[in-house]
């Protein structure tokens, strides 16, 4: 087993990074995807009569929120489809089948997006649910689409254990992967019921929801951006490995109960009030640790990597893992700040924060590393002028939009929760204050610079390198 | 359960950490064996926690249990109360008023709430609304939206409805024609049934004990 990988060099790629190849394609059409109905929405709150009957803010807000969803997992899973043949120095067993299932997979989004569009809602019946829309956030893709997506992880979990199995050795990075993609399948099968009982509902509804982002997620990065590391600095095996059992035991071991920040006001018991508390604080812990590994491993090598725009992406995810999911997690976490705070815009603040600095920065590194080896032969130290343009308009504008949401968060929790007692009223009087309708316009402002950043990125994304290729021809 | 959060908590991470420490016997705190062994031992006891406090929660939030109301609920007058002992807000039953000029059985009002559900997922909701402060933040949160004092302030009037779910009826069968405030809700084409299910939903989820959420419901205007 190497301690690191070998430095990319001219090699065909293997079947899986083909299919890994598809993965990241559609991932980025999607992030395009997630910011178009993003502005809608974000225009909606400017203008509320803006396409009231057509589209809707919470078909928009559906579209946004699931396209960010789908495009960071398939992003994700893209990873590990490009790495797994690196780690186990063969091709993935079951390829065929995963091609077969990704395609089902695209044509099945591409199904549930046109019914978002078109059709939006049904009847008050079980149909609806199986065929429009099940109505619970984040997961709202219908039934159908949900077992779709079980057989979709099995097979993705069956190519990971097999290769494996075939390679006939196991690595620490493999073993935590596989652990955390059978809990990962298993927690979805979580949401996908009904139950008429609503705080029951949301108890399981937040085993997904939670324990695939603060959890799962969190753990399925910490190994993509271990493989990362040892591709970009060379960091030896131990190292890496020894961080993430590091991170897994805090990831878990303050996640998993650091669910009961969600059981504070659903119905459940008071107890969920003290231990959500208490565990929730701890979970920035893992995110202090992953800075300090970033910044000593990004210093120990003195910025000297083989691939520019994935290391900036890979120390952003760091910092901005830390701040967003982090920090801004941290600032509402805690039980009697979150009576408050709950619900408010202060939520889609840490939301915006959380998910760009945790996910978004992963994949992007991850997009990165694949653009390299498909040029022939890969540039080596891969760089650019435009990535830099595309990574520092996207940070600026993600901390603008943030920004603009923590500011209306403080009034609506000010107004709308202290002082009004969280009636229809006291909404309106808080999103018609100074501090949360004037920043409505910032927010949209942001949201367009951090588009031409998207644009921009996707343009580097199809050139970068591509001179380099052209003179070695 | 006989277990405060306090020692839950504290047994949680004292067991996670002995155990991991037996298990790394003769292995330094810098190695990855130490950290494969943190990172298997808390793993698995935390879920074990999780595990055994569902149980628990789960039997706590059965409907009538206690902290969620039983589906009869929607006959009565539900109040907030001042609870001096937990010292917050708490849902209070009051007198029998029927429900659209009726008495529900438990069996009728279960069917109407399931029904009220559903509609609450097929239409979308919690894409601008909150449900028990989730969902998103366009909307109001619906968590006590039954307790609303808006209905009887200007949607009765307005719609010249008799009772609150008389007006909520009104209102909701065509949002965009009488708006409240800039942000509009669109129509959802609801029916009269679904409507009528849907409002029972929201005065059953009501008299759910929040544990005192959304703070101070209506006592400021």
């Amino acid at each position: 087993m190497a301690t690191s990988f070998a430095r990319p060099k001219a090699q065909e790629l293997f079947e899986s990074q083909k299919l890994a190849l598809a993965y990241f394609a559609v991932a980025i059409v999607l992030f395009g995807a997630q910011l178009v109905f993003g502005l809608l929405a974000a225009y909606q709150y400017i203008n509320p009569d803006f396409l009231l009957a057509k589209l809707p803010f919470m078909t928009n807000r559906t579209l946004h929120v699931n396209a960010m969803i789908v495009w960071l997992l398939v992003g994700l899973m893209g990873g590990v489809y490009w790495f797994l043949p690196l780690e186990t120095g063969r091709e993935v067993v079951g390829v065929k089948l995963a091609k077969f299932i990704w395609w089902v997979i695209v044509a099945g989004v591409g199904v549930v997006v046109l019914v978002y569009l078109f059709v939006q809602i049904g009847p008050g019946n079980a149909l609806t649910l199986w065929f429009i829309n099940e109505g619970r956030e984040y997961v709202e893709a219908p039934r159908w689409a949900d077992l779709a997506i079980v057989a979709w992880v099995a097979i993705f979990l069956y190519n990971v254990i097999a290769t494996t199995l075939a390679a006939r050795r196991i690595t620490g990075l493999l073993g935590v992967l596989i652990f955390d993609l059978v809990a990962l399948g298993a927690l979805y099968t979580a949401g996908m019921h009904y139950t008429v009982n609503v705080t029951m509902d949301q108890y399981l509804w937040w085993w997904v929801v939670h324990l695939w982002v603060e959890a799962t997620w969190e753990v399925l990065v910490g190994v993509v951006m271990g493989w990362s590391l040892m591709y970009l600095l060379g960091t030896p095996r131990k190292l890496i490995e020894t961080w993430l059992f590091l991170e897994v035991a805090l990831v878990f071991g303050t996640g998993i109960l650091g669910l009961g920040h969600h059981y504070f006001w659903i119905g459940t018991p008071e107890y969920w009030i003290g231990l959500g508390g208490f565990f929730s604080a701890l979970e920035p812990l893992p995110l202090v640790a992953m800075v300090v590994h970033a910044v000593y491993d990004a210093g120990a090598h003195r910025l000297h990597t083989v691939n520019r725009p994935a290391l900036f992406w890979a120390i952003a995810q760091a910092f901005g893992n830390f701040v967003g999911a982090g920090v801004w997690g941290f600032m509402q976490t805690l039980p009697q700040i979150n009576l408050y705070s709950h619900g408010t815009q202060l939520a889609a603040a840490h939301g915006h924060l959380a998910f760009f600095g945790a996910y978004v920065g992963t994949v992007l590194t991850l997009v990165y590393i694949a653009v390299q080896n498909i040029r022939r032969p890969a540039t080596i130290p891969l760089d650019s002028k435009l990535w830099s343009w595309a990574f520092a308009l996207m940070i600026l504008s993600i901390f603008g939009i943030a920004g603009s949401f923590t500011i209306s968060g403080f009034a609506q929790t000010m107004i709308e929760r202290a002082e009004l007692g969280s009636t229809w009223n006291a909404l309106i009087q808080s999103y018609t204050h100074p501090w949360y309708a004037n920043t409505l316009a910032w927010r949209f402002g942001f949201g367009l610079l951090f588009l031409i950043g998207y644009l921009i990125l996707v343009y580097d994304l199809l050139t970068i390198g591509r001179k380099e290729e052209a003179r070695a021809h | 359960m006989d277990y405060s959060w306090i020692q839950i908590a504290v047994a949680a991470i004292f067991l996670s950490v002995v155990v991991t420490l037996i298990l790394s016997r003769g292995y330094g705190w810098l190695s990855p064996t130490f950290w494969r062994n943190a990172a298997v031992v808390s793993s698995l006891i935390m879920t074990f926690v999780l595990l055994w406090l569902t149980f628990d929660t789960a039997n706590r939030i059965r409907a009538g249990a206690g902290r969620v109301p039983d589906w009869s609920v929607i006959n009565y007058e539900i109040r907030l109360v001042w609870d001096p002992e937990k010292r917050r807000q708490i849902p209070a039953v009051g007198r029998e008023t029927g429900f659209f000029g009726k008495i529900w059985s438990r069996e009728e009002a279960y069917q109407l709430i399931n029904k009220g559900k559903m509609t609450l997922q097929s239409r979308n909701c919690m894409e601008c609304h909150q449900i028990l402060g989730n969902g998103a933040y366009y909307a109001t949160d619906l968590t006590r939206a039954w307790l609303d004092p808006w209905w009887e302030e200007r949607i009765m009037p307005l719609t010249g409805a008799k009772t609150r779910e008389e007006a909520m009826r009104a209102w909701l069968k065509n949002p965009p024609a009488m708006p409240q405030g800039p942000r509009k809700m669109p129509n959802l084409r609801f029916t009269d049934e679904e409507l009528k299910a849907l409002i029972a939903f929201l005065k059953w989820m009501s008299a759910i004990d929040t544990n005192g959420f959304p703070p101070r419901f209506a006592v400021a205007q």
